[in-house]
């Protein structure tokens, strides 16, 4: 089968050169740890396992961070190499797999968790918290956090992958492919949305309106208490589109600042050398862009014992505020089979669940208006598109691996 | 004697005309036909300061001589004019620091000891040292400022305030606590334009927020037809409305001096001559001049013309009770700054200089520029305005300045956010005022920082919207085009585009007015 491989440890490579990180084509460019190949499919052979044929499969911003090197070295323990990427899956099952028969429209929640692997659930896969699993890097399987990062499962972007029945999410038949692909990053902005803790009419700040600051502004508005809303976005459909999931306001990213010490009434202290901080603030932030930049604006917008959220994968930041603000700075990583902040009608049931019970709103429907799709030989193309989707008025690049798609297209 | 104020109709021998426009000024040729207006040349001035100020003292109009109000055990408050008059500052020794000599040596004699100066500054950023030294002069200064006696007024200041009442329109009137509480209060006033002094003094100068709103907001301002004639200002009226439960209260002595229109010190005193009338002298200056400033960055324009100390000298000083001393005020500022001319015109031509009331020592910000061209020029008229209704107006200035964090906090916000919004002063006002005059941070700024009120960017907005409701087109030559747009208005590179994307509305050969000032003058259009 075809499939792209990511064949060397970035990571280890870039680090050494961090500059070309920086650098545009660097993601697809001749230095990329990424090739196209021809392959054996991974087979199912252990019980619970069945084969998948990829529809679709989304780029996520944590691909293209591993692709550039810019992730951090934390992570080279809990992969394995080579692997194919590719988390945000669209699948159909090829195999029955235990109460799914075969032909089974699917979508994934990559996590390789306790019970994929075969192994007695840890502590936290028994409370339902499978993405804070403990057991990932042993078991049945190599190491790898997710599909899309483990050697011995395939992902989304070749044309077969393995999974565990765990992981599998049936697609209700009125959602067609390009809709079903929003439900695992929906999944994750689900999670991020109940760790928001949110109380009633506090002020929430989401720093980023690619789509996981799109879809965490929507899940806020629609799961929790969220009084005013700001979203942070840089480019202008991005604007319209926060507004239209719930923002009470959009605003530039050198606007945040004074827009958030204007609504909250707080006052602004210019240290030197540096750039300004809010004494007070709004309650509670998101970082959904995981950059330096973003992860300072939150913190020095959140009031004093305020809480931030990150949600993006996050970079290197003065952590200051959260200290002398005495911020709650909490991660948002993935999804849970038991989402724990998640009450009232939703009590005890998975970030999937609830995701796919939401994705019916008409507000999503621009978002997955805004998805375009790339065959997999035109992989240089689709990541340098991913790349620059924001500006280039995309809010989602994703592969249709399937031989013969019809015809190379974007939405 | 000094010349008149005088039109002139540009034919094909007048050479090209300086008009302002920021840190700079251009030779501008102005189609055939465009009339200029020149302000009348510098009145007599008096022949001793010092004796024309005791005579006032000792002689007010409709009061009682000054020694005569003053007794031992009393409460003396001398208010003065802020930094915002005259433009530019004079050079020392300020008119204001004279006259303040000459009260307090008066009360000294009658044996008053508690006196306080304050600065009128109302809403406007609080002076720094420098700047209060420069306006009251270095003796007094050193004998008020280290004690806390000569401060800047607090309209922010809940103890620092008194509410006298309300008119009988129910406008409140709340003023300075300590002028209220005084038995007399001595106001030392520069009146650079008609619109200053009378009971704008003490009823704006040492008014609060809650006082001030209600003439400061774009209904009245719309009414005010114009700011130079306080009879046809609504904005006025409520002032005098104030002005009279004021005098119910509290005792005021008015003292108000004008100024000639020596603005600009040698060698930029060619900016006030007429330029067919350039000696080689003159010329010469204005080359150097120019060339020095095209050559200059940013920083060194800025510092060469705020450097600049007006030359001025004092034409006038009356003292007395308030009405009565602002009306001898006015017929000076008239006889120095009217000029009579006939009918309206098409287009208004405006030159927007580099500095306003609001932007001493700092940046004409974008806000302050349509201020100073939309709200002071073009309302320097009398009877109607110089551009007929639906009219244009162009107007010179780079838009450019960017804004000052320390003076201009609240300014920055005002046009990120509310201008992003909506231009339109009534919508604006409505929507966003009460929040930003209300903003803890400001407040806090405003009151010990150099900050202009939260509220301020308001009011300069408000000052312009007669004018956007009058005219049909503003356009900014030489402006940043998106500065522009986001003002609500236009750019052109020159004058003739900006004619040109005027012709919709003023036709392809319209009538031209230039106003060629600085300095000051006022149109009496008939
Ligand atoms: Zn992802
Ligand atoms: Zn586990």
């Amino acid at each position: 089968m075809l499939a792209l491989e990511m064949f060397r440890s970035l990571p280890r490579t870039v680090a050494g050169r961090a500059v070309g990180a920086r650098l545009p084509g660097i993601l697809s460019g001749y230095a990329a740890p990424l090739r196209l190949v021809t392959i054996d499919a991974p087979q199912a052979t252990r019980p619970g396992w069945a084969r998948l044929r990829t529809r679709l499969s989304g780029i996520c911003g944590s691909d293209l961070s591993m692709l550039s090197g810019q992730t951090s070295l934390y992570f080279s323990a809990v992969v394995s190499l080579p692997f194919v990427p590719g988390h945000e899956v669209v699948a159909e099952l090829l195999d029955d797999c235990e109460d799914l028969p075969a032909g089974t429209r699917v979508v994934l929640d990559p996590v390789l968790a306790c019970a994929a692997r075969g192994v007695e659930p840890c502590p936290s896969c028994a409370r339902g918290a499978t993405n804070r699993c403990a057991r990932i890097t042993v078991g049945a399987l190599s190491a790898g956090l997710q599909t899309g990062f483990c050697h011995d499962t395939g992902g989304g972007w070749g044309q077969q992958l393995v999974a565990h029945r765990s992981q599998l999410h049936p697609v209700p038949a009125e959602v067609d492919d390009v809709r079903a692909l929003l439900l695992e990053p929906l999944a994750c902005a689900v999670h991020t949305a109940l760790r928001a803790g949110v109380r009633p009419d506090d002020r929430v700040l989401v720093s980023g309106a690619g789509l996981v600051g799109l879809l965490t502004a929507f899940a806020l508005r629609a799961l929790t208490p969220t009084g005013e809303m700001l979203v942070v976005a840089k480019h202008p459909h991005q604007r319209a589109l926060a507004a239209s999931l719930g923002a009470s306001e959009v605003v530039g990213p050198e606007e945040v600042l004074r827009r958030v010490r204007r609504a909250t009434g707080a006052f602004q202290v210019q240290p030197e050398l540096s750039s300004p901080y809010l004494l007070g603030g709004v309650d509670v932030a998101v970082d959904a862009v995981g950059s330096r930049r973003s992860l300072e604006t939150v913190l020095q917008a959140t009031r004093a014992g305020g809480r931030v959220v990150l949600s993006g994968m996050p970079a290197a930041a003065d952590l200051s505020a959260a200290w002398f603000r005495e911020l709650e700075v909490v991660g948002s990583y993935a999804s849970a089979v038991h989402e724990p902040g998640a009450g009232g009608a939703w009590a005890g049931r998975s970030a999937f669940e609830i995701a796919t019970a939401l994705l019916p709103a008409p507000a999503l429907a621009e978002v997955a208006g805004a998805v375009a799709r790339y065959p997999l030989h035109r992989w240089r193309e689709a990541l340098d598109h991913a790349h620059g989707a924001g500006r280039l008025g995309t809010v989602k690049v994703a592969f249709d691996p399937r031989p013969s798609p019809s015809a190379p297209q974007e939405i | 004697m000094s010349r008149p104020g005088f039109v002139l109709e540009v034919d094909d021998r007048t050479p090209p005309l300086v008009v302002h426009e920021g840190l700079g000024f251009r030779l501008e040729r102005f189609p055939l036909g465009t009339r200029v207006v020149y302000p009348p040349e510098s009145l007599p001035v008096v022949p001793d300061v010092d004796e024309a100020i005791r005579e006032a003292l000792l002689h007010p109009v409709d009061a009682d001589p000054l020694p005569a109000l003053l007794r031992p055990g009393m409460r003396l408050t001398i208010a003065f004019d802020d930094v915002s008059l005259p433009l530019p500052a004079m050079r020392a020794p300020d008119i204001r620091g004279r006259i303040i000599e000459h009260v307090l040596t008066l009360a000294a004699e009658a044996g008053v000891d508690d006196v306080e100066l304050v600065a009128a500054n109302a809403l406007h950023r609080r002076m720094t040292a420098a700047e209060l030294r420069h306006i009251v002069g270095e003796r007094v200064f050193r004998s008020f400022h280290p004690q806390g006696l000569l401060t800047n007024f607090d309209a922010e200041d809940p103890e620092g305030l008194a509410h006298l009442g309300t008119t009988e329109q129910g406008e409140d009137v709340e003023i300075s606590r300590r002028a209220a509480e005084s038995d007399l209060v001595v106001y030392v006033n520069v009146n650079l334009v008609a619109m200053d002094g009378g009971h704008k003094s003490v009823g704006i100068g040492l008014a609060s927020y809650r006082s001030l709103r209600h003439h400061h907001n774009a209904h009245t301002m719309v009414q005010s037809r114009s700011f130079m004639d306080h009879t046809r200002s609504a904005m006025h009226h409520s002032a005098w409305r104030m002005g009279r439960v004021i005098k119910e209260h509290v005792q005021v002595f008015q003292i108000e001096t004008t100024l000639d229109n020596d603005v600009f010190p040698r060698p930029y005193d060619f900016f006030q001559k007429r330029e067919w009338e350039w000696s080689v002298r003159d010329q010469a200056s204005m080359l150097a001049v120019k060339r020095g400033l095209a050559l200059a960055p940013q920083r060194l324009r800025h510092r060469l013309f705020h450097d600049l100390r007006g030359a001025y000298g004092l034409t006038g000083v009356a003292a007395g009770e308030v009405e009565a001393v602002h009306a001898r005020t006015l017929e000076r500022v008239h006889r120095q700054q009217l000029v009579e001319v006939q009918g309206q015109s098409d287009v208004l031509v405006l030159g927007v200089p580099y500095l306003g009331p609001y932007n001493v020592n700092s940046s004409m910000n974008p806000v302050l520029a349509t201020c100073m061209g939309l709200g002071y020029f073009f309302n320097s008229y009398r009877h109607q305005p110089v551009v007929r209704p639906g009219g244009a107006v162009v107007l010179y200035h780079p838009l450019d300045e960017g804004f000052d964090q320390l003076h201009h906090p609240s300014y920055v916000d005002f046009y990120e956010e509310v201008l992003a919004e909506s231009t339109d002063p009534a919508v604006i006002g409505q929507k966003y005022e009460r929040q930003f005059a209300e903003d803890e941070w400001y407040r806090h700024l405003y009151r010990t920082s150099h900050a202009y009120h939260g509220v301020h960017p308001f009011y300069m907005w408000y000052w312009a919207a007669h004018a956007m409701d009058h005219v049909g087109d503003v356009i900014w030559v030489g402006a940043d085009r998106k500065v522009a747009a986001r003002l609500g208005f236009r750019a052109a590179s020159t004058l003739a585009d900006a004619l040109e994307m005027a012709s919709g509305t003023v036709g392809s050969s319209p009538s031209i007015t230039y106003l060629h000032s600085p300095p000051h003058l006022l149109a009496d259009v008939r």
